[in-house]
């Protein structure tokens, strides 16, 4: 109190201090070199090992699948050591001649424009459908899960009626076959998993006793074993006459496998959603299914979404397994290539796994890429409401 | 408000009333019936099928000979007098033998990416990120094909073996390392090692009560390791060293002696190991990412040194978030062992579900032992998880 009288007294500075300069070995290129890789000698020693193992792995490699490698030509000749390669790298020669094999596998040359016809019917669903801001979404589901897997069955197998003849599954392959599995996973493992997990959480014994066993059951067997069911035993549980082609029998085991784990993530969207939602929904008097399909799901698959590609990128790397029971998918066709005497050097065998390596990292990464940015979107999203709810609260 | 009112005298169907209501009775009972009659329509063509294919039915099978090889037997196995029961403990022993070898290998492996990828030394968490993504989103079967058919079976042949360290040799016929060969006399260090593990829990033990009653730390890691790892050795000189190594020896055509790894094994391995260890990578980062900073803050602020705070505040409260998804892993690879039928390792699916299945024909039986061997491990391993996550569950507030 006695200080009151000091008042007039200025004792605030009335101009910012001189600025110190940044300390020299914590801010700029150098601060942070010091604070990241050489903090102790503990992490000098790992940064010295990090760095003399990029330096001995790298160079090999850019080498061997840039520099060394041979691009053109048409038969083995082209990727044999000669005068001037005598330690020849990677045969991309060989991957450019059997490109076509690895896409459309034996679907007959003159019909291949409707392979890439239903490729491209196919971008259109994906994008329509995963792409937030993509106007009319709800006809783009339709489109997804009712028109094209309808027109995609017309423009593979053919349709003599309205001259697109018939093409056998056993002349489908490659990149062909692999889309093909995904998609019909997809398609139908996210209606089947929505059905699954709602009936998990009914509250009627037998229909949820009855999701539990099938979810329970194929989660705990590995794929392959359900693959060997559903191409062995299969065509055993229906009369002769009806037993489904390989392909379709090897769908119907990549599909009950993937609806039993898109079941599982789209009841962790379910429980997300608050009690509150369900109380509101039935105090407005909708039913059960109308509930379900206004209220609860559009917000628990979009709750679950980036769960729901995660599990599709899953299925998209289990589509290779349907290469054990003898179906020509891009892998499959990789490996048959393999063994074609024209091609036959040391490097094939490399190129060719590099390739359908790259594939499939360039899909799986994609999707994941963008399942992450949709979580973010939707923690923002989710903070952002959050922020709302305190100031109005 | 209207479409309110018109609505709102009707209960929800869905709660409460369920029980009662007549028409959800009926639906039940028709889904049962529908299901029933699935599975008795299945049943009735199985067997109409079966008949006419003149396929045995029923698991009198097993005690059949089974007259087929298979390339690594942990078990006797002979294919002139053993059975196809004998086929299935050795299918299965191989099974477990990848499992758990390789739910060691990874868990190792797995841990220290995870780790990596959280260090402040940009390279390496830079390099460990980099593993991550990279071999997470390649499929097992391309990885396993890679190592086996574009590594593996690149390997110089016979006469051109790769001369290993210790005298084991590398080829495209496999692995051959020293064997170790085990006196009578060994059984002795092996109790010396029980006895020095439990001195080890017993000093433990009267250290932890001498530092409560008098404040006073006595040293535990140093001695633990001491009498572990000392008492068998001196039991072991003093024993006369009762262990000698079988060297691989080539010969023309052949390594005798010495123990064989397969090169199907061995690919196995290395994939799963290494699949598998990106995903518990992922697991380990969560985990530890998951324990609040306030926690290191507080046990710094207690005066914990980094060792301490590591083993007393962070490891246990990341366990608590880490062990089940890392179980769902180590489920993961045993369901993914299942590929070895890709390059032929003899696993439970390649001899029962592949060779016994194509002997017998009897498919409905073979592939319903296969799945109940997966089915029992997976259902144990979740019961286990839950009992672990009620323990977890009484530690908490």
């Amino acid at each position: 109190m006695a200080a009151a009288s000091d008042m007039t007294v200025s004792f605030l500075r009335q101009t910012p201090a001189a600025r110190l300069p940044t300390p020299a070995l914590r801010g700029g290129v150098a601060g942070w070199l010091r604070a990241s890789l050489f903090s102790s000698p503990f992490n000098i020693a790992l940064t010295l090992l990090c760095a003399l193992l990029i330096a001995r792995a790298v160079p090999p490699l850019i080498r061997f699948f840039l520099i060394d490698a041979n691009w053109s030509g048409s038969d083995r000749e082209a990727c044999l050591p000669s005068a001037g390669n005598p330690d020849p790298g990677a045969c991309w020669a060989f991957v450019r001649v059997w490109l076509s094999y690895f896409v459309y596998g034996f679907y007959p040359i003159g019909q291949r424009w409707r392979v890439d016809l239903f490729l491209a019917a196919l971008a259109l669903g994906v994008v329509w459908l995963l792409w937030l801001g993509a106007p009319r979404r709800g006809i783009g589901a339709i489109y997804f899960f009712i028109v094209l897997p309808v027109l995609s069955l017309i423009l593979l197998a053919g349709l003599p009626a309205i001259g697109l003849s018939f093409v056998p599954t056993n002349l489908w392959g490659g990149i062909l076959v692999t889309i093909v599995v995904a998609t019909v996973g997809m398609v139908v493992s996210l209606p089947l998993g929505i059905l699954l997990a709602l009936a998990r959480r009914s509250h009627l014994p037998m229909v949820k006793w009855l999701a539990v066993a099938f979810i329970e059951f194929v989660r705990g067997v590995p794929l392959i074993t359900v693959l060997f069911m559903a191409s062995v035993m299969l065509p055993l549980f229906v009369p002769e006459q009806l037993a489904p082609d390989k392909l379709v029998r090897a769908l119907i085991g990549v599909a009950m496998f993937a609806s039993a784990y898109m079941a599982e993530v789209v009841r962790g969207g379910l429980n997300a959603i608050p009690r509150g939602q369900y109380e509101a929904a039935e105090a407005l008097g909708l039913s059960y299914w109308r509930m379900n399909a206004l209220v609860i799901l559009p917000q628990a698959l979009r709750v679950t979404l980036p769960n729901i590609v995660n599990t599709f990128i899953g299925l998209f790397k289990d589509t290779t397994l349907v290469f054990i029971v003898g179906i020509f998918d891009f892998l499959r066709t990789v490996e048959a290539a393999h063994s074609d005497p024209r091609w036959a050097s040391p490097e094939i065998g490399v190129t060719g796994y590099a390739f359908a390596a790259l594939f499939y990292f360039v899909c799986c990464y994609a999707m994941s890429r963008y399942a992450r940015r949709v979580e973010l979107r939707l923690a923002r999203r989710g903070g952002r409401e959050h922020d709302r709810e305190r100031r109005d609260g | 408000m209207s479409d309110v009112a018109r609505a709102s005298p009707r209960l929800p169907p869905h709660r409460e009333r369920r029980g009662l209501d007549a028409s959800w009775l009926v639906l039940q009972v028709a889904l049962f019936a529908v299901i029933a009659g699935l599975i008795g329509a299945a049943g009735y063509n199985a067997a109409q099928n079966l008949a006419k294919a003149n396929i045995a039915h029923g698991f009198g099978f097993w005690n059949n000979t089974a007259g087929f090889d298979i390339s690594q037997t942990l078990i006797d196995y002979s294919s002139s007098t053993s059975t196809f029961g004998h086929a299935f403990w050795v299918g299965l022993l191989n099974t477990l033998l990848i499992a758990g070898v390789g739910i060691v290998l990874a868990t190792i492996l797995g841990f220290v990416i995870g780790i990596a990828r959280l260090s402040r030394n940009w390279l390496v968490a830079r390099l460990a990120g980099g593993y991550v993504e990279v071999i997470r989103n390649i499929p097992l079967l391309l990885q396993l094909l890679f190592w086996y058919n574009a590594v593996l079976k690149a390997l110089p042949e016979m006469r051109g073996s790769i001369a290993l360290p210790l005298g084991g040799f590398l080829n495209n016929r496999g692995l051959f390392l020293p064997k170790p060969v085990f006196a009578p006399d060994f059984e002795a260090v092996v109790i010396a090692l029980a006895v020095g593990i439990a001195a080890a829990i017993g000093w433990r033990i009267w250290a932890k009560r001498y530092q409560a009653r008098t404040g006073e730390q006595m040293p535990i890691v140093l001695p633990a390791l001491a009498v572990i790892f000392g008492l068998p050795f001196i039991v072991f000189v003093v024993a006369g060293k009762p262990l000698t190594f079988g060297i691989p020896d080539m010969g023309r055509f052949n390594i005798r002696g010495g123990l064989e790894i397969l090169p199907e094994l061995a690919a196995l391995l290395f994939a799963l190991t290494v699949y598998t260890a990106a995903f518990i990578a992922e697991v380990v980062r969560a985990g530890v990412l998951a324990v609040p900073a306030g926690q290191i803050e507080a046990a710094q602020t207690l005066g914990l040194r980094a060792g301490g705070t590591l083993r007393l505040v962070v490891v246990p409260q990341a366990m608590r978030v880490i062990v089940p998804p890392l179980t769902s892993q180590y489920l993961n690879l045993i369901k993914n062992s299942s590929l070895a039928v890709a390059i032929g390792y003899p696993d439970l699916v390649q001899v029962f579900a592949g060779s016994v299945l194509n002997i017998t024909g009897q498919a409905v039986e073979v592939i319903a032992i296969t799945m109940a061997v997966y089915l029992f491990i997976s259902l144990v391993t979740s019961l286990l998880m839950n009992f672990y996550g009620r323990i977890v569950a009484v530690a908490e507030r």
